[in-house]
């Protein structure tokens, strides 16, 4: 889903997806009524341009060679998946497959290694040529070549083949049973290209390809003019399978500039119909929405998770070349005393100021105490009464005390010759700062001296730079990111053989440097686990673990949704799990 | 003449690579890194970004990527983007036209203002005129043009809804009401730039005339009984220009180089804009391109800026 991928720019890294599909009106609590279930008769054309503006201009079509939500988004209006992930992290057949193969209609093998695709029949490339199942297979042969380095390449690991049984139906295997069995071709990672024209591009030289800027889809709209890192323009795609829509005639989604005056276009001048992500300090965005009156907000929680990580090994800089080694022990996070010291951290933390003051309370984002987040299902219930969720720097004080740690003559707390200095740092990004601000003072109040660093995006989200997060020179970091619908691969970021260093060149997901045999024995089981109701509960123990061990301290959950749209606009459904994109055929005035 | 010039092209080739190499161990060396917008996310693993950073070619030693790189510069290639893959070439040749639409006009509005108003307030020193000059120039040059900019969409866009400020680059001026659109969308930044331009080089202007105002060849003039406005015209400013000329010559390839602030605000889609979000993405080839592009400007139009000297000034002569 293109929502996995990284926002960055102004830059909060955001991350995936979604849960109730709740339109939430300017500022108020989600109110559980979905803007377009009312699917109005709409007749091809009649609507003249639709003006959508992201304050991140795409730069490239081809989704499977982007970096960011606002490429996989632009590529959505042209290019389908087999489905799309719906409001409830669930498939939904609003793409190339006529139905969602299931364990109950037999699309899905019992054993969970085979999925059969049944795909629409008389569906058209915008070219006039006939889509069949062999671009499917395709597909998934792009994903899957290593040269081609298609950054989606991960839904395609573990596929032993992509097989056209017939040209309507398409027959994904998987090697081991794999209880994620819509791993492939749904939602924004999923997309199909057209097999005549990439077929050519494969290889080493696939990134460099003419194509990418101008693929050719199956979707409601097809490409016009795409000045990349500028403006898409898009025309009716005359072949769409159904007739009766789109209703605009022409789209044009222009980029660039910030999320505040894209939020005075949609609000205040009503400039254009759609303003994608819109994460403005909440008090900002509120003014700019309750004076403007052209438009209304569309805000959706769903699972990115902007939190701050411990580190678990030593990023003392007189350890040379094995600072933040996982060998190394952190002083006072991993050391005897270790599970106080971060309980006390954890304890110190006031989100619900951060979550109040820069996000709103449930504008732009909520308070939350779970890594993991989006869907009902599993968003744990247990960890609201952990101490360690609850803001109380008093408590946190006495642990410390009542176990060594006094207090200096300069207020910080230290035991021998440890002292509980916290050097703290995240992307410079004015939220941030504000959210570090907030979290300092009550971390000070608590005994610790803290240091904020905050660096640009492009040096923070990388495993080369010694400012980065991977390195994690820092004794915590804060960022976001957030689930795919499923939570396998989120969860197992936090076992050991993901644990980052040097050995694996600082790249592999756990920068925390966390170690549990038990955390990874529930991962092991998660794999396995085909039951969904027992791999949501695993899912939460899981969660459970990181948040009561104080791994990570959550803070908020970014909304995946905050967008306006003006008032006229008609039938946006949201989803936290896929494109804002995702069903743009429906939208009218 | 011709030797000279011959001579200052040939002195720029050594003098460019070296910038060329500067600009790009710079660039290779700083801490980002082009992969940074797949970020901490699990479902782009570690082989995964190996495999990417491949397809770019930064598994290479940055110093044979500078190579391949010049090499391909001689021949005017200046290789693909990270972020959308595609001819850097490309991109420039589209945002071209929209910085010289809006940057290049303000500057051509600036000195066309900041000429006029320069001389006469220095021919009518401390006069209201003068005065009232003095006052625009320090806005324009202290108020800064994020502020300015945001001024004026506050004031034209969302209270009385006059301009556009999202720049629509696909509009082709053919008839009168296109034209009329492509100057409601441009004429807030031009503006905003034009002031600065404008205030900067009024101040110039003015001080340059009068420092020459009170000379002797001056009186001498006004003594044959020249007419004022050809004594003003043809003895002070020409004189006075010497020093303007460098100015506005070097200003040109600033040009070039956009507007990074203003273009990012009204989302004009530049050079400035590709520039700024190049660097925030870490896409070497662009920024390197661009930058070298600028340098070679600048080296280009301070040759120019010689030449006009000579034009100017009889007595210099060039051999």
């Amino acid at each position: 889903m293109e929502k996995r991928y990284l926002r960055r720019g102004f830059a909060l890294a955001v991350t995936a997806a979604m849960a109730l599909a709740a339109c939430t009106p300017a500022g108020t609590s989600p109110s559980g009524s979905p803007s377009a279930s009312a699917t109005p008769t709409l007749s091809r054309g009649a609507g003249g341009e639709l003006k959508i503006l992201y304050w991140q201009a795409p730069t490239i079509l081809n989704i499977h060679q982007a970096t960011g939500t606002k490429d996989a988004d632009a590529g959505r209006l042209i290019l389908e998946p087999l489905a799309s992930w719906g409001p409830d992290g669930k498939p939904l057949p609003n793409g190339l497959a006529s139905e969602i193969p299931t364990l109950e209609n037999g699309g899905v093998s019992k054993d969970f290694t085979t999925v059969t695709w049944k795909l629409r029949t008389g569906v058209k490339w915008s070219d006039g040529s006939a889509f069949t199942a062999d671009d499917v297979v395709f597909t998934w042969k792009y994903l899957a070549d290593e040269p081609t380095a298609s950054a989606n390449s991960d839904y395609a690991t573990g596929i032993t083949s992509v097989v056209a049984k017939d040209p309507n139906t398409a027959v994904v295997t998987y090697a081991d049973p794999n209880p994620n069995y819509y791993q492939f071709g749904v939602g924004g990672t999923g997309v199909i290209l057209q097999k005549k024209q990439f077929e050519p591009t494969l290889g080493a030289k696939a990134s460099e390809s003419p194509e990418n800027l101008k693929p050719i889809g199956t979707g409601p709209y097809k490409l016009d003019n795409f000045k990349p890192g500028d403006v898409v323009t898009y025309v009716i795609n005359d072949g769409y399978r159904d007739s009766t829509k789109p209703f605009f005639k022409t789209v044009t989604l222009k980029g660039g500039g910030d999320a505040t005056t894209a939020a005075r276009a949609v609000f205040q001048t009503g400039d254009v119909d759609y303003a994608w992500n819109l994460q403005v300090e909440a008090p900002v965005l509120r003014s700019l929405i309750d004076t403007g009156g052209k438009g209304d907000y569309l805000g959706l929680a769903g699972p990115n998770i902007e939190r701050v990580n411990l580190n678990f090994a030593n990023p003392d800089p007189a350890l040379g070349d094995n600072r933040s080694e996982p060998t190394t022990k952190h002083p006072f996070f991993n050391g005897p005393d270790g599970k106080i010291v971060r309980q006390a951290l954890a304890m110190a933390t006031d989100r619900a100021t951060v979550a109040k003051e820069l996000y709103g309370d449930g504008l732009t984002g909520k308070a939350s105490c779970n890594q993991l987040n989006g869907n009902p299902v599993f968003e744990s219930k247990n960890t609201a009464s952990l101490p360690v969720c609850k803001f109380d720097v008093a408590a946190a004080s006495k642990l410390l005390e009542d176990n060594g740690w006094v207090k200096g003559s300069d207020g910080v707390r230290a035991k021998g010759s440890i002292k509980l200095k916290l050097l703290f740092g995240t992307t410079n990004v004015s939220l941030r700062q504000k959210t570090q601000d907030v979290l300092k003072k009550g971390w000070e109040q608590a005994g610790f001296s803290v240091e904020l660093k905050s660096v640009p995006a492009s040096v923070f989200f990388t495993n080369t730079s010694p400012d980065g997060a991977n390195k994690m020179f820092y004794d915590v970091t804060m960022y976001t990111n957030g689930t795919d619908p499923d939570p396998t691969t989120y969860m197992s970021s936090w076992t050991c053989k993901n644990v980052t260093a040097k050995a694996n060149n600082w790249n592999s997901p756990n920068y925390h440097r966390y170690c549990n045999p038990t955390y990874d024995g529930l991962i092991d089981q998660l794999r396995k686990e085909t039951d969904p109701a027992k791999r949501n509960q695993l899912a939460i123990q899981a969660n459970d673990i990181i948040v009561g061990d104080v791994v990570v301290i959550p803070l908020v959950n970014r909304f995946a949704v905050a967008s306006g749209r003006a008032k006229a606009l008609k039938g946006v459904v949201l989803t936290g799990w896929d494109s804002e994109m995702w069903q743009i055929a429906d939208w009218s005035k | 003449m011709g030797r000279f010039i011959l001579r200052r092209l040939l002195i720029s080739i050594p003098t460019l690579i070296v910038i060329s190499f500067v600009v790009y161990a710079i660039l290779a060396l700083a801490p980002g890194d082009p992969l940074s917008q797949f970020a901490a996310n699990p479902q782009v693993p570690p082989e995964v970004r190996e495999r990417i950073r491949e397809a770019l070619g930064l598994n290479q030693p940055w110093y044979i990527r500078y190579v391949k790189w010049l090499q391909a510069l001689v021949t005017g290639d200046f290789g693909f983007s990270f972020m959308s893959h595609s001819p850097v070439r490309d991109l420039i040749a589209q945002r071209l036209p929209n910085t010289l639409a809006v940057v290049g006009v303000a500057y051509v509005v600036g000195v066309l203002i900041g000429l006029p108003i320069g001389v006469l307030s220095a021919v009518k020193r401390y006069s209201p005129v003068d005065h009232s000059a003095t006052t625009f120039a320090f806005i324009g040059i202290s108020v800064p043009t994020f502020f300015t900019g945001l001024l004026l969409i506050i004031i034209f866009s969302v209270k009385l809804h006059w301009l556009p400020f999202i720049y629509d680059s696909n509009l082709k001026v053919h008839d009168l009401a296109t034209f009329t659109d492509q100057i409601k969308q441009s004429i807030m930044p031009i503006m905003v730039l034009a002031l600065a331009d404008t205030a900067v080089l009024t101040r110039y202007v003015r001080a340059e005339m009068l420092e020459r105002l009170p000379l002797d060849y001056v009186r001498t003039a006004r003594a044959k009984g020249l007419r004022e406005r050809f004594v003003i015209i043809g003895h002070v400013l020409r004189n006075s220009l010497i020093p303007v000329v460098t100015l506005v010559a070097l200003g040109v390839p600033a040009v070039f180089g956009g507007a990074i602030v203003t273009e990012q605000i009204f989302r004009v889609p530049g050079i400035g804009e590709l520039l700024v979000r190049s660097i925030g993405d870490d896409d070497i080839p662009v920024v390197a391109a661009i930058v070298f592009i600028f340098a070679v400007l600048v080296v280009l139009f301070n040759l120019v800026a010689d030449i006009l000297y000579a034009v100017l000034d009889p007595r210099i002569r060039y051999t």
